[in-house]
């Protein structure tokens, strides 16, 4: 038992909230995962043009809290990791 | 002036009525006036947990169709002055009361309760609209369960699309042994989710079952859940209370204090 836990990497309740994180974003704005994924690739896109981008691990979220925490209007949230500032190509 | 809180969580046997039935008992031993009225229309139960089942001789559709005054309908419990039950009707659905007959009848009661608790049936249908019509307050119940939370967060939505002023999070039944090993979410997860502001953690206690089993609610009694829920009356009053952990069960001041106080 032990043994299966130690190679197990996530515990049930971690992938739970995992789960409910991405759920409760589509239900919240009533858009879907896949809606979500186009939105991402979309921004990939038109960012990667100017600057190079770690695409792997960008994130996009809608969420309805603030940097306190509170809870407020839904806004998008999209993180990306920047490979190469100067070596992008112009146009 | 009066509180009135909705007591809701969109799933269903998460502990609603359980929670209304403890915080209004606590309230009332902390010397307040409570009213607790159950909107569950055809599926009635917060009489059945309070043991006041044998004394119901009017309902709350009764009441709104005018059939008798409010006061009629209206059950003292005698263990605990104060405290008042405004049972449900067992033979009537939901559509039998309209959310503007509740809002009537709550503001004709207002001056005379310190607060007002209502039981809000599962769902967010006729019954919730109800349960809510008359509230400017709301407790939300939540188990650290996927699908728990996830109706938790719907009926948030729905309570801030309807301008409730202020909305907190009762997390009921976790397992601390279970959230040691990493197989339950802990509360500060629950929180992180819903960004809403915690007002009470319950820990799953048998003390629950039994004293339902005896129609005597568990607050106030020297249990984990009666220790957890005197602590959300307190907050509900806007006291500061810190939350417990009760990870290794009461601690031994605890229980020697416990063992000198009342209530």
């Amino acid at each position: 038992m032990k043994l299966h836990r130690f190679f197990q990497k996530k515990t049930s309740g971690n992938i739970a909230k995992d789960r409910l994180k991405i759920l409760l974003i589509s239900d919240r704005v009533n858009c879907s995962p896949e809606m979500m994924n186009m939105i991402k690739n979309d921004i990939a896109g038109v960012i990667s043009r100017y600057m190079k981008i770690d695409e792997e691990s960008m994130e996009v979220q809608i969420t309805k809290k603030n940097s306190k925490g509170a809870r407020k209007s839904p806004f998008l949230y999209v993180n990306i990791p920047i490979l190469d500032l100067s070596g992008a190509p112009h146009k | 002036m009066s509180e009135v809180i909705v007591v809701t969580s969109g799933k269903g046997g998460v502990g609603k009525t359980t929670t209304c039935a403890n915080v209004g008992t606590g309230l009332a031993k902390l010397g307040k006036k409570v009213l607790l009225i159950d909107t569950d229309i055809g599926l009635r139960n917060l009489d059945v947990v309070m043991g006041l089942e044998n004394r119901i001789v009017y309902n709350l559709v009764d009441v709104a169709e005018g059939k008798c005054r409010a006061k009629q309908a209206m059950i003292k419990d005698k263990r605990h002055p104060g405290l008042c039950l405004l049972p449900s009707a067992q033979t009537r659905d939901k559509s039998a009361v309209k959310p503007e007959q509740m809002v009537k009848l709550i503001d004709q009661l207002k001056n005379q309760f310190d607060y007002i608790i209502l039981d809000c049936p599962a769902g967010i249908e006729q019954g919730f609209k109800n349960a809510i019509a008359g509230a400017n307050r709301a407790l939300v119940v939540t188990t650290p369960e996927v699908s728990a939370i996830r109706d938790a967060d719907r009926i948030i939505g729905l309570l801030e699309a309807n301008c409730f002023e202020k909305i907190d999070l009762v997390i009921n039944r976790l397992r601390y042994d279970m959230i040691k090993r990493g197989d339950m979410m802990s509360s500060a997860d629950v929180v992180d989710i819903l960004s809403i502001p915690l007002i009470g953690i319950v820990p799953d206690d048998e003390s629950v079952v039994i004293s339902t089993n005896q129609g005597e609610p568990v607050v106030g009694n020297f249990t984990m859940a009666g220790e957890a829920y005197r602590n959300i009356c307190h907050r509900v009053l806007g006291e500061e209370v810190p939350f417990i952990e009760f990870e290794k069960g009461f601690s031994f001041w605890t229980k020697v204090t416990g063992i000198f106080r009342r209530n």
